[in-house]
């Protein structure tokens, strides 16, 4: 008994470093850019959430936003499908360039800007119908109503739920696990054949296995799509992602407000490994926050 | 040991004020169904009401209050929804006059309804030259439950999780679209019950009916376009009679009432299990 338990101690956690020198790719760089953010500022009645960003989204990779609690980062990935546009009172100034054109000009359409960018949230929302109709609800509000099935089947597909779901595309959305349930919003977000995927937190309400399942289908999806991904989980982080953007609390010097603000956006490997600013480096090696 | 004690009695007060009303219930039913039975028959379903009470009926009533209730849904349910969906959904609330319109509603739904009888007489029998027809009581009970259905529906349209919203908006929907397609069919139990409930509050009211002129005596069969009586007042005007049958034929009514109030019910629970179903 004593040498099983002095053989399991062999297997030692890795440290977020090595998890991201093994995964991310590191010719991302020369990519090219499909959002670039320049000096954006976001408030909400007033109140600026964050402030002073400036970062561009590589194409067909994996962006994390990584930072405490109130950073600005789910702020952020909103104003890339302008969801922020359904909160009153909330305000974007600056811009964000999608393949070089500004998101928020006057000409632009929100509901065009959101065919294109999808998003799958922190907490699983699947709409209270049958699993078949929520991946097809997409399609038939824009229209694309041929090969209806083919188009659902094939999303499913790609999202890995298919074959534990098409015995029962019938049933409610409701019936799923956790899990499943997210793998079928992503499924919803990929039948309508987005160019971006925008991702909120997507697997802190699921279990390690549910979430382990996510992160490879991360890797899969991003062969085809640009994903944008916020998380609290560092080592999510470091085993999805190529770019990382942490960002953090800027309090004001009387200790009144405070704001987010971007610190440090690079490879994912150099923010894990040798960070440039200090305080990047006192948050991934868990001295803050 | 006090505790314990102290808990038995808090329950034993709460068994006796679900108690009174139970026991009212059952005494009216009793009541009613004792006097009233042996009058249920076909003559009370299909003969108008005459001084005999051996022949007389309350068909002219019944049917009146039949078209008023689908007359009624009609019309309540397109506008108290249109509102329930206006507010909750596009209205930016910090405007004032949106602020305006809701406290327009929550008092509306307090004023009495003699006042709206008053107002049916006024604008609708007499203003526009309406008359004392069928089509104005319906006019004025849905004006006088309207507030009641807006309320029932914008719960249930808030009882919608934003969630789901998001989700459509997500994907490419237009609000218009998020509403129909989401919001709406999501909120159908909450809108279904609450209708239903106005609608047996309204079939149930005499005093605007009386105020814009329902005759208490009619024995042809109602049109939306003519004089008509309901079912409330026929009840009323039943029990005015000196003999002695004509207060247990009241009572056969007062079944009828029941009986179509219970069927809407039982209808609305209906929609309400289906919905829950398919989801």
């Amino acid at each position: 008994m004593i040498t099983t338990t002095g053989q399991a101690s062999t297997i030692e956690p890795m440290s977020l470093a090595e998890i991201a020198r093994e995964h991310g790719d590191e010719n991302v760089a020369s990519r090219e850019s499909v959002f670039q953010v320049r000096d954006l500022a976001v408030s909400y009645s007033g109140n600026t959430a964050i402030r002073e960003v400036g970062l561009d989204v590589l194409k067909n990779a994996i962006t994390a936003f990584i930072g405490p609690s109130g950073c600005g980062k789910s702020t952020l990935i909103r104003c890339f499908n302008r969801m922020n546009d359904l909160v009153p009172g909330a305000k974007v100034d600056g811009e964000v360039l999608y393949h070089g054109k500004d998101l928020y000009a006057a000409d632009v359409d929100p509901v065009e800007v959101r065919r294109r960018i999808g998003m799958v949230f922190q907490k699983p929302n699947p709409f209270p119908k049958s699993i078949y109709d929520n991946v097809a609800f997409g399609p038939r509000v824009l229209a694309m109503k041929d090969d209806l099935s083919e188009r659902v089947e094939g999303a499913l597909q790609q999202a890995a739920l298919w074959d534990e779901v098409k015995d029962r595309l019938k049933e409610s959305a409701l019936g799923l696990s956790g899990g499943q349930q997210q793998r079928l919003c992503i499924a919803r977000c990929l039948a309508v054949e987005p160019d971006v995927i925008l991702m909120d937190e997507p697997a802190s309400a699921l279990d390690p296995i549910s979430t382990t399942r996510i992160e490879d289908l991360m890797h899969e999806l991003k062969r085809q799509y640009t994903i944008v991904i916020v998380t609290h989980n560092m080592q999510q982080a470091a085993r999805v992602a190529d770019m990382t953007a942490f960002f953090s609390v800027d309090v004001a010097p009387d200790g009144g407000r405070r704001t987010g603000i971007l610190v440090e956006y690079d490879k994912t490997a150099k923010i894990f490994t040798t960070p440039a600013d200090k305080r990047t480096e006192d948050y991934v090696t868990g001295r803050f926050g | 040991m006090s505790r314990g004690l102290k808990g038995g009695v808090f329950k034993g007060l709460l068994f006796l004020s679900l108690l009174v009303g139970f026991l009212m219930l059952a005494a009216l039913l009793v009541d009613v169904f004792q006097d009233g039975l042996p009058y249920l028959d076909l003559t009370l379903l299909t003969n108008p009401p005459s001084s005999d009470p051996k022949i007389a009926g309350a068909r002219p009533a019944i049917l009146a209050t039949i078209y008023i209730g689908v007359l009624l849904l009609l019309f309540v349910v397109p506008i108290g929804v249109g509102t329930a969906v206006y507010l909750e959904e596009y209205a930016d609330k910090r405007r004032w006059y949106n602020k305006l319109l809701e406290i327009n509603i929550q008092n509306l739904a307090a004023v009495p309804s003699i006042v709206y009888g008053i107002l049916g007489l006024a604008f609708l029998v007499r203003g526009i030259g309406l008359g004392r027809v069928l089509l104005a009581g319906a006019m004025i009970l849905t004006l006088l439950v309207l507030p009641t259905v807006i309320i029932a529906a914008r719960e249930a349209i808030r009882s919608v999780p934003d969630s789901i919203r998001q989700g459509g908006y997500a994907l490419g929907a237009t609000q218009w679209q998020v509403v129909s397609r989401q919001v709406l069919p999501a909120a159908i139990p909450g809108i279904a019950t609450g209708s239903i409930l106005a609608l047996s509050r309204a079939i149930g009211e005499t005093a605007p009916l009386i105020m814009i002129g329902a005759v208490t005596y009619i024995s042809f069969d109602p049109t939306i376009l003519g004089p008509f009586t309901a079912l409330p007042i026929q009840i009323y005007s039943f029990l005015r009679l000196p003999q002695e049958e004509f207060k247990l034929l009241a009572a056969a009514s007062i079944i009828v009432l029941l009986a179509i109030l219970l069927t809407l019910n039982a209808f609305a629970i209906f929609i309400r299990n289906r919905y829950r179903r398919t989801w």
